[in-house]
């Protein structure tokens, strides 16, 4: 795309939108300020769902999408884990622990032996979906399972301009997701794992002709994109509470903000995230009948001129 | 490949060592064309089989796992042609499908509270038809972009988009509830939801599918399909326009797959957001992998599996189980079979046979669509 | 050789193909009367729909699992709210399992799709589960289905009265988008708005959405209450929600917003649900005898239930109870299309643990609702109390039939 396109692009979304924030603002500013708190907050908790799909795609071209599953299982964990020890931290590092071991067991008994089958692995994560999501179901019941926050967590927090109380927890979504999205950049960045993850998502063959063990990494990124759902999981139990069908709604979620950030880039989920945060909370508190359709039209249009997402990068 | 061997799968006579038979204004006749696909006694015993199954089972059976089996079958077959043809497998296969009912229950007549013009049959199918294949083609103009694992993602995404769109708008699509009583129409005396006739209507579609999808991958445009399939960038050297071969292939299954849809529709009296949601989607996939996606009846064998396991499978299991029957299953096949129950059946009677020598997976993989 | 190998091969697999399939063309139906159990195990009302069989469980325990010398035969299936799965789950028990009478389903949207089916059956009886959208007997009826339970928009007679004399003169509306909660606020705001009260915003979520902060963000400042018509999972996410982002107006509740399955989910009980008043059919300390008895009995059979039968547990017991007693009145006799069963249904007058139950005109039921206020026990179990007991609750709610419109996003409104 020539600058010339690029800028009238640039202006035929930022018009509108600056013309509806100034709307917005005169209109009902606590509103408004509300509902961009809720979009960024959500999109925290989307981020940090959507790295761990996001990573393990980039790296080893397997869609997990079991990694809905992998959200719930961590979840349900976290939540009785927090029951028997009343530690909300002990319940995060359970369901970061428990999701990150059951992706490594798909990944050391199952995918090592598909190498370079994308579709076949694909479907096997479809399988596994289904039948791990049904277990749970088998064993946890149906019955809807709401994790309480930690006690420095909880309630609202009073005498904010403007919005006048907002809930603490929720706020605490933004550092969280700000954290973790901080703590990924420096693993990937500043480490020597991550180096090799990096060299394996530009050149796979390469990789392995340098001597890595290259089983191992992939191992290793599996466990940890599949533990970032897990912790989602746990964070997420708080926050909108954990029930059977969330898998399918988290999957989804993550597959959207993917797509229109970018496969396989960390930086492209943090903006995918946002853009759909926001466009899906603002579309529920301006438009409700048509809020799905602001988050459809955005995907299109993104599909339409950069159908590898905003940040993506060829295969 | 030998010569002979691309002979057989292109369909090509071998050349005629013999003089033309009978010298007639010096140009010779042309050598008698044989049919690519001579019909054995396994076509007709089946079709009989077909033709005849009303007479042997009960209603239920012919209404709830033969119709219906049938329907899927058809919008599965959409997807075995997009994907085992042509490389793309893509989820919103159903959305189209879905899309086609609700728009039959739209322009014709059915009891909602939502839009309703109350169209005749003739004017509401065809043109909820028109619309869902707009909607395929659209969609595939989205996807063909991208390839291979990318455009499940993404056409799972825009199946999902859609779900939503029929869950919150009830302008047009009534919302939760949906749009119930769309029934097809009484003609020539006959009700055609009745068991029987809407079985036969059932089965007239989709032995149309499945033949024209059997003619349509003869031709110059399936062939160079799957052409596109194996290797898109010498088909692109060679001067084929890929994505526009793409964006077509998506319309022709959108067609299949909004035919399916009308029928399963039709089947189910109703349409819902339901119908369109998740499950059904990811459900469509399965039905196609259980079959086999190498030929176009491995999507009916594989609605017939996928019928049976819903209806019975509840009956064997504990009834709330049903799910993770349906997923050990298909993960099962998808672990060992490298294509669906088509594939077990190639590997075994390739090693029952001891014309083709090697292995079973090469001898198998000899076959092309040319029998 | 090969060949033939192959060709007998082929034949054998033909063989066992039609064997399989015309086999079971062949089934028997044996002599015991069989009824079909919907309700919903997966999905929003998975926990309702549990407390539900148990409802129905109890029924036929009652009665030791034998009705007028028949031995009845339950056969179970499940639905996830959504209708085409449970019109399919239905048409396998009717057409498959062949059941004689089918009971079900559990909610709003399937019961209006259920309906429609138990049209093109004409030889079946249907009884209703425990759904309770209006259209499902006032808008193009059924003749084989009934309906022993009072509908949605009936559960809330009482309660716009009761809302305007706790002080809520102006209230908002927070209620699912779909069939049965339109039936509930409709129920509530006939009243409501003919004694005064104002109704400024009315916000229909979906069923299944988690994230409430964009509606509690546009909850006005000057409203008095919020008329909660949530269920479920959806429920819990909102009081949830709304305490921790500050909320405290307080609320009015719609029949399954306070059931027992709410109060009792799994995590910290919610001490801002105190004092909530709302609508239902069941009051959990009503001190009837009958209902006593009735509790009793739920907490002995089904030790590992709720402390209190839930709003889903008492309808289901309703409908099977009614089911069990049209039998014995026709001594099994289920001949001739079941006209006779059908009659004597139609004139049924069921003993329910919370009064008599009747049916009218459209084979739908009149009945008994309780205006109940949530309080906490000694031992820090949330129930519902009585406040207000009124009988002889009709679908048109005492408004002229001719005046009656169904509840719909619209319909009724006062702003």
């Amino acid at each position: 795309m020539t600058p010339v396109w690029k800028g009238f692009g640039a202006l035929l979304i930022g018009i509108p939108i600056l013309a509806f924030t100034a709307w917005g603002l005169q209109d009902n500013p606590r509103l408004f300020a509300v509902t961009l708190l809720n979009g960024l907050t959500l999109a925290a908790l989307y981020f940090i769902v959507a790295s761990g799909f996001t990573l393990v795609f980039g790296l080893m071209r397997n869609v997990n999408l079991a990694h809905g599953s992998l959200y719930l299982l961590g979840g349900y964990l976290g939540f009785f884990t927090a029951q028997v020890t009343g530690s909300w931290l002990l319940a995060l590092a359970a369901g970061f622990a428990a999701a990150a071991v059951v992706g490594l067991a798909m990944q050391v008994s199952i995918f090592r032996f598909m190498p370079g089958q994308d579709l076949r692995q694909t479907m096997v994560t479809i399988g596994l979906s289904i039948v791990i999501a049904d277990l749970l179901l088998w064993a946890i019941g149906a019955q809807v399972h709401q994790m309480s926050p930690p006690a420095w967590l909880d309630g609202p927090l009073r005498g904010l301009p403007v919005i006048r109380a907002y809930s603490t927890y929720r706020l605490s979504l933004l550092p969280m997701g700000i954290a973790i999205g901080v703590a990924l950049w420096l693993f990937l960045n500043r480490t020597r794992v991550g180096m090799m993850i990096r060299a394996g998502v530009d050149d796979r063959v390469m990789l392995a002709a340098a001597g890595v063990n290259v089983n191992l990494v992939f191992a290793t990124t599996f466990a940890i994109g599949a533990g970032l759902a897990g912790l989602g999981g746990v964070i997420g139990a708080v926050e909108l509470s954990m029930v059977p069908g969330e898998d399918t709604r988290l999957l989804l979620t993550s597959l959207v903000v993917v797509i229109v950030g970018g496969m396989g880039s960390v930086v492209g989920a943090a903006i995918g995230a946002a853009i759909l945060g926001l466009a899906e909370t603002y579309g529920l508190a301006y438009a409700p009948t048509y809020s799905v359709v602001f988050t459809f039209v955005i995907l299109v249009l993104v599909l339409a001129f950069r159908p590898r997402g905003i940040l993506g990068r060829p295969a | 490949m030998s010569a002979a061997n691309w002979r057989g799968a292109m369909n090509v006579q071998a050349p005629r060592a013999v003089a033309p038979e009978s010298p007639r204004a010096g140009v010779a006749p042309p050598p008698p064309r044989r049919f690519s696909n001579p019909v054995r006694a396994r076509h007709v015993v089946v079709l009989a089989l077909l033709l005849a199954y009303p007479w042997f089972a009960t209603p239920f059976f012919t209404f709830q796992i033969g119709a219906q089996a049938l329907a899927l079958g058809l919008i599965a077959l959409s997807l075995t042609f997009l994907g085992g043809s042509g490389g793309m497998i893509s989820l919103a296969q159903m959305t189209v499908a879905g899309l086609a009912g609700y728009m039959v229950a739209i322009f014709g007549s059915a009891a909602t509270d939502g839009a309703n013009l109350g169209w005749p049959w003739w004017l509401a199918v065809p043109l909820g038809m028109i619309i869902a294949v707009v909607a395929a083609t659209f969609i595939g103009w989205l996807s063909v972009r991208t390839e291979g694992i990318y455009t499940i993602m993404i056409t799972l995404a825009i199946g999902v988009g859609f779900h939503y769109l029929a869950v919150q708008n009830y302008a047009v699509f009534n919302g939760f509830q949906g749009m119930q009583k769309v029934f097809p129409p009484t003609l020539a005396g006959i009700y055609w939801r009745a068991p029987v006739p809407f079985y036969y209507l059932t089965l007239a579609w989709a032995l149309a599918g499945y033949l024209f999808v059997m003619y349509l991958l003869r031709t110059p445009f399936g062939i160079a399909l799957q052409g596109i399939r194996d290797n898109p960038r010498r088909m692109h050297a060679l001067g084929f326009n890929v994505t526009a071969h793409r964006v077509a292939a998506y319309a022709v299954a959108g067609a299949l797959a909004a035919v399916g849809g009308v029928l399963f529709t039709w089947y189910n009296g109703l349409v819902t957001p339901g119908s369109v949601g998740t499950g059904w989607l990811i459900n469509i996939l399965i039905i196609a992998v259980l079959g086999g996606m190498r030929h176009p009846v491995g999507a009916f064998l594989g609605a017939i599996v996928f019928v049976l396991l819903q209806n019975f499978a509840i009956d064997v299991f504990d009834r709330e189980r049903f799910n993770l029957v349906i997923g050990v299953v298909f993960l099962v096949i998808v672990l060992f079979s490298r294509d669906g129950l088509l594939g077990w059946w190639a590997a075994l009677s390739a090693r029952m046979s001891t014309q083709r020598g090697g292995t079973p997976w090469r001898a198998a993989s000899g076959r092309s669509y040319a029998r | 050789m090969e060949s033939r190998k192959r060709t007998f091969v082929r034949a054998l697999v033909a063989a066992t193909v039609i064997a399989v399939i015309g086999g079971a063309a062949f089934a028997q139906s044996p002599p015991p009367v069989k009824i079909g159990l919907l309700a919903t195990l997966e999905g929003p009302f998975a926990a309702g729909g549990q407390d539900g069989m148990r409802g129905a469980e109890l029924a036929v325990r009652q009665r030791n699992g034998v009705v007028a010398g028949r031995k009845i035969e339950i056969i179970k299936a499940s639905s996830d709210a959504k209708p085409e799965v449970a019109v399919n789950a239905t048409r396998k028990l009717v057409e498959q399992d062949k059941v004689d009478i089918m009971v079900g389903p559990l909610s709003g949207s399937e019961g209006i799709a259920v309906k429609e089916y138990s049209k093109t059956q004409p030889n079946i009886t249907f009884i209703n589960g425990s759904s309770g959208a209006q259209a499902t007997t006032l808008v193009n009826p059924s003749p084989n289905f009934f309906r022993f339970n009072t509908d949605g928009g009936q559960w809330m007679v009482g309660l716009g009265k009761a809302a305007l004399d706790k002080g809520y003169k102006r209230v908002m509306v927070i209620a699912e988008d779909y069939a049965f909660p339109y039936s509930q606020v409709q129920g509530f705001m006939t009243e409501y708005c003919k004694l005064g009260g104002k109704v400024p915003v009315k916000a229909w979520v979906p069923l299944g959405g988690k994230d409430y902060s964009s509606v509690i963000a546009r909850i006005p400042k000057d409203v008095d209450a919020l008329v909660v018509v949530l269920g479920g999972a959806d429920a819990v996410n909102f009081l949830n929600q709304y305490e921790q982002a500050g909320g405290d107006k307080p609320l009015v509740g719609g029949s399954i917003t306070v059931s027992q399955d709410i109060l009792n989910y799994k995590g910290k009980r919610r001490d801002s649900l105190v004092g909530t008043i709302a609508g239902a059919p069941v009051a959990d300390a009503y001190d009837a005898p009958e209902w006593k008895a009735f509790v009793a009995d739920y907490k002995k059979n089904f030790p590992d239930g709720y402390p209190s039968p839930s709003l889903f547990a008492l309808v289901y017991y309703l409908n099977m109870k009614a089911t069990l007693d049209g039998l014995e009145a026709v001594k099994g006799d289920l001949s001739d299309g079941q006209k006779k069963y059908r009659e004597a249904l139609s004139k049924l007058v069921l003993k329910s643990p919370v009064g008599d139950v009747k049916l009218d005109a459209n084979r739908q039921a009149i009945g008994t609702t309780f205006i109940t206020e949530v309080v906490k026990d000694a031992q820090g179990n949330l129930y519902n109390k009585v406040l207000r007991k009124i009988d002889n609750v009709n679908q048109t709610l005492g408004v002229p039939p001719a005046e009656f419109k169904v509840g719909s996003r619209d319909e009724p409104n006062c702003p």
